[in-house]
């Protein structure tokens, strides 16, 4: 075994594995941008090299940088990760030439599935099913409508180096062939420099069922399948293992052609065959066809390891050591069944857009798994993927575990940043999905019904805000709370709603651990328990305090809502000419200035705008006034809270 | 040792009595809301359309979140002149501010727009003399007109009058007590004094004002028209006249920068004493109401309040077999050490000797004395002034005098005669008096008194050779006695603030606890007692 490995990956991937090698008393060496030298990965290695810059291009894609660090840690082997490297054929065989052991298949077997149509011929070779379709090099459009007319409508034209959906049309009639072809291959050239398609039967009610398979270079076993097919335009939403509906008959057919297809190519490690599955007619063994092979470790391992109680890392790391395959088939079982959701900082209503921000907040239910790369306090970057953690339970059941999922969801607090996780919670709520009716459009056909806001509840909404003015005023616990011989003395509080008006409560203590507060025209009593504020008949919302802002929690996980307490002396501050300098919300790319100094503004008008992840911000002058200076140049990558513009100071009035 | 107890919680008396003496709370509750209602609906609507905060609005909002509150004269010139002054007009009492326990002394300009009365005045005095007292920094909310004209013979001239309030801020700032003003509204002539004489002073931008004539005066004086933000305002006064430190935005602003001065105070309190962990008493406190005769003159025994304040129940007697009217012992309140004194019938020679003996302990021990009072007098009789009561009396009444231990006095029941001085009265400067809405202060008792005058007239009429009928003796003891109960009754003495304020019985425990804390702001001294008579 090796006694130090190098983990060429970030976030929540990177300290997963750390974990895992820990466990097996093995050293580890993190690699981190400039971006993440505060990280929870950086924290967790036992030793740290910083590669570059917070650009992946200048970081986590610099092959050189991460095999000199492990050179130079004495590290033995480079673990991946996903993403980045860990699908780099000439990172793989520049790692083995330095010496070092990567841990993962060889480059020839990922070379063999990188390219899809060169993959499926290798799959149709070996006995593996496939979709029907043209894998072909003729890219000559009359050649590929013909190929398509044979394979019979609808199909599928897809980039033959793409992934994430891109480069890919569904094309329903025969006429609307050209155009699509023409928008695919135009895609495909700008994003992986290739504009060679493939075609493929449509399937009608598809569903996506992977295998995870092993193997140790010469055997291969298989892990049984997990089912992925609740995704939003090509991205997993939610995972389960074993599938729903599974017949034995059904899995011992994949399960063969998974291990066909990794025994093909002498596979060496962790690795997923995903196959397409046609489940308008429920699962049947002719039913399913290989799309590609992933020759990496999946983002969604843990449900397989939830229903197996293999360590599919530690599994990796024996393998890569040189030790056989730990198990034999016979050996391998499913034990009940597990989900893992994704949750991502991400604005849902406004078409999950990814989102930034500071973590104030960030708690997770007893009795769930949580694989995360963050803690509170760190900040979600627009540099990376904006996924906060994946959240994975484990039950004797499907429906035991999805109620697992549903609680687990609602009861995971994160504040300080927008989530997916009200989206989430519907998704594991929506009985479609409850009684393992899946496939890979259900989200898009009920995407109003899972994104919608959530019912307007003022009893709800009343017991929030008098949940943030009590936890604003803060009271001490103790007998002598409050005392008072004969009139209680009532407190008055501000609090700012994000994205609302001030409203003004008094509070009022009726007892050591009772209160009265009175919020606009009404009353409310509250009690103080162990968990908190219970407000008029509410059990106790949750609530946490960070950075002078108070987040109360909704008890349906469509997550906090956030207050300002007002500091009067903050306030004052600001009325004595705070408002002159316009600072930066979040961290982004300043994409444009629309003033000069000297130039006269009016409240509201547009002064820069900030980019943030594909968002643009524009920014706006606070009052009527001068510009005096500009303090961010065109194009500058600034943080939140860094100053922008600044205006003149306001005259004295005559 | 824990105390025994002997009410019967189910009893019919039980029931009675609490019946009663809920009545009797009732009563003082409605007389406080009415004095925290201030100057009405009207005044309250026009105070805060100038964007003011309600004066008690202040108070809660300069003092910790949570703070408890203990309010003195809570219902002073309750039923004076004509009730025009709720609550004197002024609000008074102890808080805390980061921690700090500090007088707060705000006026309420929706009384009569915050001028002072005479009992205003009296209770402004009552405050800083608290405050002087247990080392309590000050903290003055002004927003008044100065002198109640009309009145003025009653509130400029005398030694405790309007002028004694910047004598006592100049003592007490020599001490090293702070002195802080935040002028909220006006500060007019004599009133300007207060920010004036005050170590830190804050004003409220376009709302306060400092002046010691205002533009009226001005203008009959020396014909200059001058507006009241330029002769006094809080621009002025923070730029220009040096008279305040701070200039605020608004109330929340200048009270957020009251709390800051004093967080810069850098006190610390003196340890006086050893402090327990605290802890309930082993009886409920509520059981007070049933467990005290609703009458005064049902004797108890005044272990059964002992039992439901102090922690645990438990009660260390002193010298239980001797003199036994009068129970001593040590105890704790909330986790402080306390010598109780507390009459259990008629004060004896031995009882008061007792007595002196007992506060001569705690002052040695530097523990606060705390006097539960209900009290009919010394014995009287021959055999009793023969023996020289007088003298055993006057032990007593200069070991309370002369002891420099914080007491604190609570009003149970009767508080007659010779009784309340050796039972640390008004006039023994207890640190805080309170009294139950059942007590009763006077001379002596209403029909004791008639029943004297009564006697008088009719050795008078016998001497005279008239006759006195039993109901013309009635006749003329009635309106004796009618005045006396009037007289002697909590709202009358409190109004006047003979005391410090009625307090609900089944809070006693609370209010000793808050009254020994801010006591002990102050170092307990050496005693040094006068002469005793022996």
């Amino acid at each position: 075994m090796f006694h130090t490995i190098l983990i060429a990956n970030r976030g929540e991937i990177a300290v997963r594995i750390m974990r895992t090698a820990r466990s097996m008393g093995v050293r580890t060496v993190a690699v981190y941008s400039e971006a993440d030298a505060g990280a929870l990965h950086v924290e967790l290695a036992d030793h740290a090299v910083l590669i570059g810059g917070p650009a992946p291009r200048d970081s986590y894609l610099r092959g050189d940088a991460i095999i000199r660090a492990a050179l130079e840690t004495g590290a033995q082997a480079i673990h991946p990760g996903y993403g980045f490297l860990s699908e780099n054929p000439d990172f793989v065989e520049a790692v083995e030439a330095a010496g070092l052991t990567f841990i993962g298949p060889s480059g020839r077997a990922i070379r063999a599935m990188g390219l899809k149509d060169a993959a499926k011929a290798l799959m149709t070779d070996a006995g593996v099913p496939v979709v029907p379709g043209y894998h072909g090099d003729n890219q000559d459009p009359e050649h590929l409508s013909g190929a398509a007319d044979a394979i019979g409508y609808p199909v599928l034209i897809k980039a033959v180096a793409g992934g994430g959906g891109k480069g890919m049309r569904k094309v329903l009639r025969p006429q609307d062939f050209d155009a699509a072809l023409d928008s695919a291959k135009g895609e495909a050239a700008t994003a992986f420099g290739n504009d060679a398609v493939l075609i493929e039967k449509f399937i009608q009610q598809p569903r996506h069922i992977e295998v995870q398979v092993f193997g140790d270079g010469e055997d291969a076993v298989h892990l049984f399948e997990r089912d992925c097919s609740l995704q939003r335009r090509h991205q997993k939403v939610i995972e389960e293992a074993p599938a729903p509906g599974m017949t034995p008959e059904m899995r011992a057919a994949m399960g063969q052609a998974a291990v066909r297809a990794a025994q093909a190519i002498g596979y060496k490690g962790a690795g997923t065959v995903e196959f397409i599955v046609d489940g308008s007619r429920g699962l049947r063994p002719d039913g399913f066809w290989f799309m590609e092979m992933n020759t990496r470790l999946q983002v969604e391992h843990p449900v397989t390891e939830a229903i197996t109680g293999v360590d599919l890392v530690e599994w990796q790391l024996r393998v890569a050591a040189g030790e056989p395959l730990p198990a034999r088939q016979e050996d391998l079982s499913i034990r009940g069944h597990a989900f893992e959701a994704r949750l991502y900082a991400e604005d849902v209503p406004a078409g999950f857009l990814p989102a930034t921000g500071r973590l104030a907040h960030l708690a997770f239910p007893e009795g769930a798994r949580a694989d995360t790369g963050v803690r509170e306090g760190d900040v979600i970057s627009p540099w990376y993927d904006p996924m906060i953690a994946k959240v994975i339970v484990h039950g004797p059941t499907r429906a035991s575990a999805l109620n697992q999922l549903a609680r687990a969801l609602e009861e995971t607090r994160v504040a300080g940043t927008v989530t997916n996780i009200a989206f989430l919670s519907r998704l594991a709520r929506h009985e479609g999905f409850a009684a393992g009716q899946v496939d890979t459009g259900l989200i898009e056909r009920d995407i109003d019904m899972l994104t919608a806001p959530p019912a307007s509840d003022d009893a709800l909404a009343q017991a929030i805000a008098v949940t943030a003015v009590l936890a604003s005023a803060d009271l001490p616990q103790g007998p002598l709370t409050g005392f008072a011989l004969w009139s209680p003395l009532r407190r008055r509080i501000e609090l700012a709603p994000a994205g609302g008006d001030t409203v003004q409560a008094l509070v009022e203590v009726t007892g050591p651990d009772a209160a009265q507060v009175t919020l606009g025209a009404g009353a409310f009593a509250a009690q103080r328990g162990a968990r908190g504020w219970a407000v008029a008949g509410f059990a106790p919302l949750p609530v946490v305090q960070a950075d002078g802002a108070i987040h109360v929690f909704a008890p349906d996980g469509r997550g906090a809502v956030s207050f300002t307490a007002l500091d009067p002396l903050q306030r004052a501050a600001g009325a004595a000419g705070g408002v002159d300098v316009t600072l930066s919300p979040m961290p982004g790319l300043v994409k444009a200035v629309f003033v000069t100094p000297g130039a006269v503004v009016a409240a509201g008008d547009r002064l820069c705008v900030l980019e943030a992840m594909k968002m643009e911000h524009t920014l706006i002058a606070g009052r009527d006034g001068t510009v005096a200076e500009i303090l961010v140049a065109d194009g500058a990558q600034v943080e939140a809270g860094a100053p922008l513009i600044r205006l003149e100071p306001e005259a004295e009035a005559p | 040792m824990k105390l025994p107890s002997s009410i019967l919680t189910g009893s019919d008396q039980f029931r009675a009595n609490r019946a009663a003496h809920l009545a009797a709370l009732d009563e003082i509750a409605q007389a406080a809301a009415q004095a925290a209602e201030g100057g009405g609906k009207a005044a309250r609507d026009r105070h805060r359309a100038r964007g003011k905060m309600p004066p008690r609005e202040r108070v809660a909002n300069l003092l910790d979140p949570g703070s408890p509150f203990l309010e003195i004269g809570a219902t002073a010139a309750h039923g004076m002149y004509d009730d025009a002054a709720p609550c004197a007009g002024v609000i008074a009492g102890i808080g805390r501010i980061h921690g700090q326990e500090c007088m707060v002394v705000c006026n309420d300009a929706t009384v009569k727009g915050g001028t002072y009365f005479p009992m205003t005045v009296k209770k402004h005095l009552r405050a800083q003399e608290i405050a002087e007292a247990n080392h309590l920094p000050c903290l003055y909310l002004v927003d008044s007109g100065g002198a109640n004209l009309p009145q003025q013979d009653q509130v400029f001239p005398d030694r405790d009058h309007f002028g004694r309030i910047f004598y006592n801020q100049a003592q007490m700032s020599a001490k090293g007590i702070p002195q802080i003003a935040v002028v909220m509204g006006s500060c007019t002539a004599g009133g300007a004094y207060v920010p004036a004489m005050s170590d830190v002073t804050i004003i409220v931008r376009d709302q306060g004002t400092i002046f010691l004539a205002g533009p009226p005066l001005v203008k009959a004086a020396t014909g200059e028209v001058v507006s009241a933000e330029d002769l006094g305002g809080g621009d002025v006064h923070t730029r220009l006249s040096g008279v305040a430190d701070y200039l605020a935005e608004d109330d929340a602003h200048a009270l957020a920068l009251a709390r800051r001065a004093v967080a810069q105070l850098n006190r610390r309190r003196p340890g006086s004493v050893q402090w327990q962990p605290p802890e309930d008493p082993a009886y409920d406190p509520d059981e007070i109401l049933g467990a005290v005769p609703a009458d005064l003159r049902t004797p108890y025994d005044i272990r059964e309040v002992i039992a439901r304040v102090v922690d645990g129940s438990r009660f260390d007697e002193f010298k239980p077999r001797f003199g036994e009217t009068l129970v001593t012992g040590f105890a704790h309140v909330m986790g402080c050490p306390v010598g109780i004194v507390a009459n259990n019938g008629v004060l004896f020679s031995e009882s008061a000797v007792k007595g002196a003996h007992f506060i001569e302990l705690c002052s040695q021990r530097h523990i606060p004395l705390v006097f539960l009072q209900n009290i009919t007098g010394f014995m009287v009789g021959r055999k009793y002034e023969n023996e020289g009561i007088a003298r055993h009396g006057a032990k007593m009444v200069t070991a309370v005098a002369t002891t420099a231990v914080p007491k604190i006095t609570m009003l149970v029941g009767g508080s007659f005669g010779a009784g309340n001085y050796g039972m640390a009265g008004r006039a023994y400067s207890p640190r805080f008096l309170w009294t139950w809405p059942n007590s009763r202060i006077s001379v002596m008792g209403g029909a004791q008194a008639a029943g004297v005058l009564a006697t008088v007239k009719r050795d008078a009429m016998q001497r005279a050779g008239q006759d006195w009928s039993a109901e013309d003796e009635e006749d003329f003891k009635r309106p004796t006695i009618e005045m006396f109960e009037h007289q002697s009754h909590p709202l009358y003495a409190s109004a006047r603030l003979w005391d410090d304020g009625i307090i609900d019985p089944r809070r006693s425990r609370e209010v000793l606890a808050l009254s020994l804390s801010a006591a002990l702001n102050a170092p307990i001294p050496d005693t040094r007692f006068g002469v005793f008579r022996m």
